[in-house]
């Protein structure tokens, strides 16, 4: 008889156990890709760099604008021409409880180019930057030329520390041997696959967080992810589905939040081939590239209706563009805004260029790599339509369209002659744009790397060259705009909008919205 | 029966074989995965580095050995995405689907063959009537809608049970698994539910055939001659009989469970084998999809011969491996 007494007794209690569980300000985000691993420089990804920032800090920060803001290196300062001097923070400990010492960044500098198998390196974050311990407190980068850019580059690695970090493996990352940092937060568990899991670092440097434990877990289908929130699984997603978003602003218990991402989506057109392959006459003759007239490509940006495109394609969840990136960034042009949709003066240009019956034109674009990217690649079609070039879509898996869309040509040279695509100013400000899209193709010296209109203007380019040489920051923000204005002016790019990014969070938390898209912990507040 | 076992396990390697190099050369064909890899912010030199890093520079037959090469020594290939083992990634989400796969199976064995009996015995009775289109509407309807709705009304309207994810793991007698956990029941119920449904249908309507044919047959007629209860005809007689095919459909389906379990695990954010197929395969990531094709390979093979033993079971004039 007692024997079955204390068995129901240890049940109870047992019990009892199980429910007054989670009182611990415990934080559960549902996000919308899961990181490649847990090695901060093993793949410069969006996921990685987001999850990864709760564990490890960078010397510099961006803040939700992408601003710089001091991280691990208190100030920074350029000491003469081609070196930077970076005074590091006092006092910062790992999470190991060893200090953190400059010994540590340069560890970090000769690791993150190396790491073995990594897709997508933070090799150009590094190149041609020599790092020098002065003393256990201070930094010096040199570059053997002058380098304006140094803090956006340095804002975009994670440091690691030479005991564990650097001769750390991405499999020890993973198991969390290797994942030491000085971040906010400590890695307790990787599954991958599942979830993430984090614990307060309670002796963090910066301002302590109000979460004692967060866990990440990836939920890829985007009406899975809206029902884990509504159901109260998770506390927070990211990557709100536009379709629901309506319906979520209803919702009670339910608050949203919205930011202006840095991404823009855009079409480029073929500026370079005398015949490029997807143009030809109406009635499927070859003909010369109507592309390359600045009027088509005027015509085209002004059959455009962005603002249709806001309303309707992403149900107001975008801004029209004008430019590269939206106001307030550093190095955009306040003369340029989107171009008015104008079907007339469309028309009008082209008969000016010698198409008064059109042509007819292939758009190629991802499905499934930008928010909408097949629904507005439908709608630009039927603009263009409407304004006499008869234009048909393609769209192909991310995969496969991004690889034909740089080398699928003949040896290795851009396929497509009109085609959908995004950029995202990884350094948050217009070089980050220019360089890549818009300055001459030049394998080299790696400018125009994703140019995939072979764009060449040698304006742009010189200005480009001159701004990234000019360290004082007035005066490169000014040459940067400049010459966005011309590329804009010539239409070497013919942009559409800027995405807007939506996250959700259950009523009671506010999440502070990011233009780099991150989903950060230490952005959540519970009023 | 090992001579059996030891013929048909050097067959399967000739199929294996066959089925590497068919994937490998497809993929290939599809495209290049360093454009969804490689940030396009990094210089031409960059990516070529990441090119010869990654191996993809050498012409496709070289990879190929290459690959064969260490695939005899278990190495599979290392992931593009993750760096890691391809071997290793997979492994790790295996318990995860098969645990999901051992539920849909039990929730299929469980509800379908008593329902299908049911309605095979009792053909004009409105509850048999019922159970037919039931299975009816559990074929048409497509798992990914299925799935949604079931989250929907259990934990969205109804709050009974969780949404997404899987459950909590405890470990006995060497196995870590999420059905042992009150927790991990309660995670599992409708992901396993959501891919039961078509098999639940399939046995259902397997059994019913199988018993409306067999209930005619001579040797049921003398077993009730011979003052056998019910209950001892249906269960023993009947039911050996009619599981033939039910056995083999089983078989396969459990196979396609492991293997393709693609949409549901999507849907629930299950981390197991199928999310991870579909993510390597938009993203190119070759090694882990030729070296996941090759282990189902295997799984289909181990699971043709343990149907086939269990057929020798069943049927005791079934011999296997026939002589001359």
């Amino acid at each position: 008889m007692t024997r079955a007494r204390t068995v129901v007794a240890a049940l109870l209690l047992a019990a009892s156990g199980m429910v007054g569980a989670a009182t611990a300000a415990e934080l559960k985000i549902g996000l919308e890709a899961e990181p490649s691993a847990m090695d901060p420089h093993y793949h410069n990804l969006t996921p990685n760099n987001s999850v990864l920032s709760h564990v490890f800090d960078r010397l510099v920060e961006q803040d939700e604008k992408q601003r710089l803001k001091p991280g691990l290196a208190a100030s920074w300062k350029a000491i003469d021409e081609k070196t930077w001097e970076f005074k590091l923070r006092a006092g910062v400990k790992w999470h190991d409880g060893t200090p953190f010492t400059a010994d540590d960044v340069v560890a970090t500098f000769e690791r993150a180019p190396n790491v073995p198998n990594s897709p997508s390196s933070f090799a150009s974050a590094v190149k041609g930057k020599t790092v020098k311990a002065v003393d256990d407190l201070t930094v010096h980068i040199s570059t053997p030329e002058v380098y304006p850019n140094m803090a956006n580059d340095v804002s975009t690695i994670m440091i690691v520390s030479r005991a564990h970090g650097a001769t750390g493996k991405t499999e020890d990352y993973n198991s969390g041997k290797a994942a030491i940092g000085t971040g906010p937060f400590k890695l307790v568990k990787f599954t991958p696959g599942d979830r993430i899991e984090f614990a307060r670092n309670d002796a963090y440097w910066g301002a302590k967080s109000q979460w004692e434990k967060v866990t990440f877990r990836a939920i890829k289908a985007g009406p899975a992810r809206v029902a884990a929130l509504l159901a109260g699984d998770v506390d927070m997603i990211e990557g709100v589905p536009t379709t629901d978003i309506e319906r979520l602003k209803k919702e009670p218990k339910i608050s949203l939040s919205q930011g202006v991402s840095n991404r823009v989506v855009y079409f480029f057109v073929d500026h370079e081939r005398e015949e490029t392959p997807f143009a030809t006459a109406k009635d499927g003759a070859a003909i010369k590239n109507p592309l390359k007239d600045k009027r088509v490509r005027l015509a085209m940006s002004k059959a455009i209706n962005r603002d249709a495109i806001v309303a309707r394609v992403m149900e107001g969840v975008a801004i029209p563009a004008g430019q590269f990136l939206p106001d307030g960034y550093f190095g955009v042009s306040d003369k340029l805004k989107a171009e008015k949709f104008d079907l007339e003066g469309a028309k009008k240009l082209l008969a000016e260029a010698g198409f008064p019956n059109g042509f007819k034109l292939t758009l190629h674009g991802p499905n499934g790599r930008y928010i909408n990217d097949v629904k507005i690649a439908e709608a630009v079609a039927q603009m263009l339509t409407r304004a006499g070039i008869e234009t048909k879509i393609e769209t192909l898996p991310p995969a496969v369209f991004f690889r034909r869309a740089s080398t699928g040509g003949p040896e290795g040279t851009p396929e497509f002659s009109f085609i959908l695509v995004g950029w995202s100013s990884g350094t948050g400000e217009a070089s980050g744009s220019v360089k890549p899209l818009v300055a001459s193709y030049d394998k080299v010296t790696g400018y125009g790397t994703s140019n995939r209109g072979r764009y060449a203007n040698k304006e742009v380019d010189a200005l480009t060259k001159e701004a990234l040489a000019t360290v004082d920051d007035k005066k490169r923000a000014d040459l940067l705009a400049k010459a966005t204005e011309i590329a804009i002016a010539d239409v070497a790019i013919i942009p559409s909008h800027f995405q807007v990014n939506t996250w959700g969070a259950r009523k009671g938390l506010t999440y502070e919205a990011r233009s780099d898209e991150y989903t950060l912990a230490m952005g959540v507040k519970a009023n | 029966m090992t001579a059996f076992i030891i013929r048909r396990l050097m067959q399967s390697v000739v199929v294996v074989l066959v089925m590497s190099g068919i994937v490998f050369f497809g993929v290939f064909l599809v495209g290049d995965p360093i454009h969804m890899l490689v940030n396009p912010q990094m210089d031409q030199e960059d990516i070529d580095k990441a090119i010869r890093a990654l191996g993809l520079d050498r012409p496709v037959w070289e990879q190929y050995f290459h690959f064969l090469a260490n695939a005899v020594r278990g190495d599979l290939g290392t992931s593009f995405l993750f760096g890691e083992p391809a071997l290793k990634i997979i492994l790790q989400r295996m318990p995860a689907t098969l645990e999901l796969a051992f539920a849909a199976l039990f929730m299929a064995i469980v509800l379908g063959i008593p329902l299908g009996l049911y309605a095979g015995l009792k053909p004009d009775s409105f509850f048999s009537k019922a159970i037919m289109t039931g299975s009816i509407v559990g074929f048409s309807l497509p798992t990914f809608w299925v799935g949604i709705m079931l989250i929907m009304i259990f934990a969205v309207v109804l709050g009974w049970l969780p949404s997404t994810g899987r459950g909590e793991t405890a470990t006995v007698l060497g196995i870590t698994s999420s059905l042992f956990t009150q927790n991990g029941l309660a995670h599992i119920l409708l992901p396993a539910l959501n891919l039961a449904l078509l098999k639940i249908s399939l046995v259902i309507r397997l059994t019913r055939a199988g018993a409306r044919e067999a209930i005619h047959q001579d040797y049921i007629k003398f077993a009730r001659a011979k003052g056998l209860s019910s209950r001892r005809v249906i269960g023993v007689h009947l039911l050996k009989n009619i599981m033939i095919p039910v056995v083999t459909v089983l078989g396969l389906e459990f196979g396609n469970l492991v293997a393709f379990s693609v949409v549901t695990e999507t849907i629930f954010a299950w981390p197991g084998m199928g999310k991870l197929l579909i993510q390597s395969i938009q993203n190119l990531d070759r090694p882990v999809i030729v070296a996941y094709l090759v282990i189902i390979v295997l799984l289909f093979v181990v699971i043709n011969l343990v149907v086939d033993i269990l057929y020798s079971l069943l049927d005791p004039r079934v011999r296997l491996g026939e002589k001359g």
